[in-house]
């Protein structure tokens, strides 16, 4: 039997926060831990946890598993059980709603003000705005960040200043649009960023390229970034 | 953008370079004084002096006390507004910190100019 640790926290009737200790027959499987807060989920149904894909592609269900953030469908109890004890928390920083659910209202609001989109306002072509291969290539590596908010949830410089440092998810994001050849709004951007918080309260502590589900690394983006603000304004 | 008026280039990009700049400054200050010393093992007052008294050895002391004093500024500016906020502290943490931040920038040039009417008194 494994035994596993979990926050609970319902506001309405809970005064703090308190960890509840269940067991879980597993039969001796390397399941997904979804896996297991779906049969704890069965057991106990006030157990509150957000979760869709199953397949790390959604990014619903991150968590801070026996420590670490990871997605909870793609991260294998082999590689968070320690001692046969499973200990699952919400992402740090952000407020709990309840349980293991987060209001990511802050880390959306970071998201939003790095502008998200393409800016472009040249006359759109005919058919699409083309790159060559050379210029799609860059934005691998960026691109394929799904939002769960493992990252910024793992970095203290946004637990301290959430309202103010972009964190790695959102400057993982900017730099996916400074890289775009189609994007023309490049001296904007950087000017946006270009204060003691944005970019710069990132020292380099690596956590969100260690937590990265999709093995992205926003350490990399936000030195390309900073490299980028040098070569404009020097 | 957020504007900031008590970090010292109020630029996030100026100070993360005074911050490479000053460190780089000081490795070579360190590199040089201890060099020096393995170099002289039997220095005595009048050579550390005479050392100490001429006008390059003056301007790099100053140099790297100029450093110390923009990388204490940048690095105790990023530690007050990390922790001492309301987020952390409560809805005082404005007035403590902006008397944190401008107590330690009184204290970091003070020492500048400490050190420069010692450096210009050997």
């Amino acid at each position: 039997m494994l035994n596993v640790s979990i926050y609970r926290y319902n506001p309405e009737v809970d005064s703090e926060p308190y960890m509840q200790d269940y067991q879980v027959d597993t039969q001796g499987k390397d399941v997904m831990v979804l896996d297991v807060l779906e049969k704890l989920k069965v057991e106990d149904p006030s157990l509150s946890f957000r979760r869709s894909c199953r397949e790390g592609v959604c990014g619903s269900d991150g968590l801070n598993i026996s420590g670490k953030n990871g997605l909870a469908c793609i991260t294998p109890l082999s590689s968070a059980v320690k001692g046969n004890k499973l200990v699952i928390r919400p992402l740090p920083g952000l407020p709990v709603i309840r349980d293991l659910v987060i209001d990511m209202s802050q880390f959306y609001a970071q998201y939003e003000k790095i502008q998200p989109y393409m800016i472009n306002n040249s006359p759109a072509p005919a058919i699409e705005r083309l790159q060559s291969p050379e210029e799609r290539a860059k934005l691998d590596g960026l691109y394929e960040c799904i939002l769960c908010a493992c990252c910024s949830t793992a970095c203290p410089s946004f637990w301290w200043n959430p309202e103010k440092f972009i964190g790695p998810s959102g400057l993982l994001q900017a730099y996916r649009f400074l890289a775009d050849s189609r994007d023309t709004a490049t001296e904007e951007r950087l000017a946006n960023l270009d204060d003691p918080f944005s970019v710069f309260r990132c020292h380099g502590i690596m956590n969100c390229v260690q937590v990265c589900p999709k093995g992205l690394n926003p350490t990399k983006a936000i030195g390309h970034i900073r490299n980028m603000l040098v070569r404009s304004a020097t | 953008m957020i504007t900031t008026v008590t970090s010292l280039g109020r630029s996030g990009l100026s100070d993360w370079l005074v911050q490479r700049v000053s460190a780089f400054v000081m490795t070579a200050y360190l590199v040089f004084i201890v060099g020096y010393l393995i170099a002289n093992p039997d220095l005595n007052y009048s050579q550390w002096a005479t050392l100490n008294s001429s006008l390059p050895m003056r301007m790099f002391s100053l140099l790297t006390m100029v450093s110390i004093a923009a990388h204490a500024w940048i690095g105790m500016w990023c530690v007050l507004t990390d922790y001492i906020t309301e987020r952390l502290i409560g809805p005082k943490a404005t007035a403590i910190r902006i008397f944190f931040q401008l107590g330690m920038i009184a204290v970091t040039m003070l020492y500048v100019i400490w050190a420069i009417d010692i450096l210009w008194g050997i």
